[in-house]
C-alpha cells in the first residue's frame, strides 16, 4: 500500500486517539458547574474533566507526590502502556521502581493537559451546550490554565504540597509556571529543556505547523468531525516540520546522512528517495493516528503565548522573588528548540532572585528529544537532584 | 583553611566548586547557605548528587547576573588565574559579596623565579602541573600583583595568609617581599572600600 492511498483512507476514519479523547481508559477527575476552570481568556470553562495516571503509593502524610508534566504531544501515560499506540510510557525509562523517579518511594501523578486530546477537556470533547465537539469554540488555553487545572486535580487527590514538579519542553514550562502560580506548593522543581517564554523562532515553526493543518481542505475550518473527516495531511506535515526541530543536524547526519531508502540510486521523481524523507513521512503518518488536529493548534498556541516575565513588568527575576523552591534546570547542548541559553536565562533570573538553583548542560548530539532518551548523565542529574531533595524533605 | 575564614550561618557563593567538597564541608561544619558555579558537567553532576545548588557556568560570564550584596562571602579558590578577565571578576566578587575570599598560586615564589630567571623556561611544579601550551592558567599573578590590583579596585585587604612549600602558614609579621618570595599559595580576604 502506498502512503498516498493510506493517507486517503486515514482522512476518512476516526483515530484510536479520538476514542480516548471521548472515553478515556485511565482514571478521570470530573469538575462540575460548582468548580469551573478560570481561564486566562477570561472565561470560566465548565464542566471539565482531567484524565490522569498515578504510579506508586501516596505516603501517610501526603508528602511524597511528584507531578510529572507532559510535553506538546505527550500524554498522561508517562510510565504505563499507551492505549493508543500500545507503546510503553514516554518516560518509562525514568519513572518506575528503582529508577531516577522511584515509584517505590514517590507517588507520581501525570495528567493530560487541558486542551489535550487524550481524555482531558479539549477541542475534541463534547460541548454540553451543542452536543458536538468544541472544535474552535473552545477558548484558547494557556500554560497557566493547564497548571490551574492540575492544581484542581492535586487538590482533589488531597495533596497540599507537591514534593516535586518535573517536566521537559512544554512540560518544563508548566513546571516553571507551577513555581510562580503556587510557590508554596512546590518543594522541588525540575524544568528540563525549556524556557520562560517561547522564542520568535519557535513561534515561527508552530505557525508553519498550524498553517499546514488549516490549509488541509479536510480541516473544514476546524469542524472536520461534522463531515466525518480528519486533516491528516496537514497534521502530518505539521508533525514533520516540528520533528526536525526536535533533532539536531548532527544526529540527522549520523542516523541518515544522504542514505537512500530501499533503492540503489536516485529515482528521479518525488517519492521518498532518501531515508530521512521516509523517516519523516513515517513520523507524520503515525502521529495523525494518535493526535487531534485541533488539539495540536491549541497546544502550540499555549506554548506561543507563554511568557512568565510578561506578568511581572518584564522581569523574570521578580517572578521568582522569595521562592523557597529548590530548582534544578537541565539543558542539552545540541537542542536548538530550547537552547542552553534559554534555560540559562531562567537560571540567571533565579540567581538574581537568590533562589536555590542548580543547572546542568548535558553534552549530547541528540537535540531537544534527548530529554525523552536514555542519557546517563541526564539520568544521573535527575537521580542526584531528586534524592538530595528527598533527604532535605525527610523522605 | 578557607572554612576557618567563613562565619557560621552565612550566605556563600563558591566559584569553581569542583566536586563540591568545599561547599559540602561549609554546609555541614559552618551551616552556610551555599551556592556554587562550576564549569564541568561531571563536577556539577557530583555537586547536584550531594544536594548542593550548583550551576554550570563560569566566573567570566555568570557573575554579572547576581545582585549586589547577594552573599556574605564569595569564594574564588585557585581559579582567578584561569579567568579571562581577572580584574572584572574580582570587581564582581566585591560587588556581589560583602567579602571576597581569593586563593591563588603565587607566581612570585622563588621556584618559579628560578625556573624563568635561571633556567629560562616556563615553570612546571608540584602545584602547577601543566605545560605552557596546555595550561588553563592564562593570568598568573604574584602576591605583590594581587595586592596592587586590590588597591586599584579600592578594596581593603582584611586578612592575608601565605602558605609555604611545606604547607605551613607563614608568620603574619613577615614583610610582603618575603611572602612574595617564599609563599607558594596565598589566601586573601577582601572587602569593598577602604
Amino acid at each position: 500500500m502506498t502512503p498516498t492511498v493510506d493517507i486517503e483512507r486515514k482522512s476518512r476514519t476516526t483515530s484510536a486517539g479520538n476514542r480516548e479523547a471521548l472515553e478515556p481508559s485511565s482514571p478521570v477527575a470530573y469538575f462540575g458547574p460548582s468548580e469551573p476552570l478560570h481561564l486566562d481568556a477570561g472565561i470560566d470553562l465548565s464542566p471539565i474533566q482531567i484524565a490522569y495516571n498515578t504510579y506508586g503509593e501516596l505516603n501517610e502524610d501526603r508528602s511524597n507526590a511528584i507531578l510529572v508534566c507532559h510535553a506538546l504531544t505527550g500524554d498522561h501515560y508517562a510510565a504505563s502502556q499507551s492505549p493508543v499506540t500500545g507503546k510503553p510510557g514516554w518516560w518509562s525509562s525514568i519513572i518506575g521502581p528503582g529508577k531516577p523517579i522511584d515509584t517505590d518511594k514517590y507517588f507520581v501523578i501525570c495528567s493530560n493537559v487541558i486542551g489535550g486530546c487524550l481524555g482531558s477537556t479539549g477541542p475534541a470533547s463534547i460541548d454540553p451546550e451543542t452536543g458536538e465537539p468544541y472544535g474552535l469554540t473552545l477558548p484558547v488555553i494557556t500554560i497557566p490554565d493547564m497548571v490551574r487545572a492540575q492544581a484542581m486535580l492535586v487538590d482533589r487527590l488531597g495533596i497540599d504540597t507537591l514534593f516535586a514538579v518535573i517536566g521537559g519542553s512544554m512540560g518544563g514550562m508548566q513546571v516553571l509556571q507551577w513555581t510562580v502560580s503556587y510557590p508554596d506548593r512546590v518543594f522541588a522543581a525540575l524544568p528540563i529543556a525549556t524556557g520562560a517564554r517561547h522564542s520568535a523562532q519557535n513561534i515561527a515553526f508552530h505557525e508553519i505547523g498550524r498553517q499546514a493543518v488549516m490549509a488541509d481542505p479536510d480541516w473544514q475550518a476546524g469542524r472536520y468531525f461534522v463531515y466525518g473527516k480528519r486533516p491528516v495531511k496537514g497534521l502530518a506535515v505539521a508533525r514533520m516540520t516540528a520533528h526536525v526541530t526536535y533533532l539536531s543536524e548532527m544526529a540527522l547526519h549520523r542516523k541518515f546522512g544522504r542514505n537512500l531508502q530501499d533503492r540503489e540510486r536516485l529515482g528521479f521523481g518525488f517519492e521518498a528517495d532518501f531515508q530521512i524523507e521516509s523517516y519523516l513521512r513515517h513520523q507524520g503518518m503515525t502521529f495523525v493516528d494518535r493526535f487531534d488536529a485541533n488539539s495540536y493548534l491549541y497546544m502550540t498556541r499555549a506554548m506561543d503565548y507563554f511568557d512568565i516575565a510578561a506578568d511581572f513588568d518584564g522581569s523574570l527575576a521578580r517572578a521568582f522573588q522569595g521562592s523557597k523552591t529548590r530548582f534544578c534546570l537541565v539543558s542539552f547542548s545540541s537542542d536548538w528548540l530550547f537552547p542552553t541559553e534559554e534555560n540559562r536565562a531562567v537560571v540567571h533570573a533565579l540567581n538574581a532572585a537568590a533562589a536555590s538553583v542548580s543547572f546542568v548542560e548535558i553534552e549530547t548530539d541528540r537535540g531537544h528529544d534527548a530529554f525523552l532518551l536514555e542519557e546517563p548523565n541526564f539520568f544521573g542529574a535527575i537521580d542526584g537532584f531528586v534524592s538530595s531533595a528527598a533527604r532535605a524533605r525527610g523522605l | 583553611m578557607i572554612a576557618d575564614l567563613v562565619e557560621p550561618n552565612s550566605r556563600v557563593l563558591d566559584i569553581g566548586s569542583g566536586d563540591g567538597a568545599l561547599l559540602a564541608m561549609l554546609q555541614s561544619r559552618r551551616h552556610v547557605d551555599g551556592r556554587g558555579i562550576e564549569i564541568s558537567q561531571t563536577g556539577v553532576n557530583e555537586c547536584v548528587a550531594r544536594g548542593l545548588s550548583v550551576i554550570q557556568g563560569d566566573a567570566d560570564r555568570d557573575l554579572v547576573h547576581y545582585p549586589d550584596d547577594a552573599f556574605d562571602y564569595v569564594i574564588l579558590s585557585q581559579t582567578i588565574q584561569a579567568t579571562r578577565n581577572p580584574k572584572l571578576v574580582l570587581s564582581e566578587l566585591l560587588r556581589i559579596g560583602r567579602r571576597a575570599i581569593v586563593s591563588f598560586p603565587n607566581f612570585g615564589h622563588w621556584s618559579i623565579r628560578y625556573s624563568i630567571g635561571l633556567r629560562g623556561s616556563m615553570p612546571v611544579t608540584r602545584n602547577l602541573t601543566h605545560a605552557w601550551y596546555d595550561t588553563p592558567n592564562i593570568h598568573f599573578c604574584t602576591i605583590r600583583d594581587f595586592v596592587a590590583l586590590a588597591g586599584e579596585l579600592g578594596a581593603t585587604v582584611e586578612t592575608a595568609t601565605a602558605i609555604n612549600s611545606t604547607g605551613q602558614k607563614m608568620g603574619m609579621k613577615m614583610p610582603w617581599w618575603f611572602w612574595n618570595l617564599f609563599g607558594e599559595q596565598a589566601v586573601f580576604v577582601l572587602r569593598r572600600g577602604l
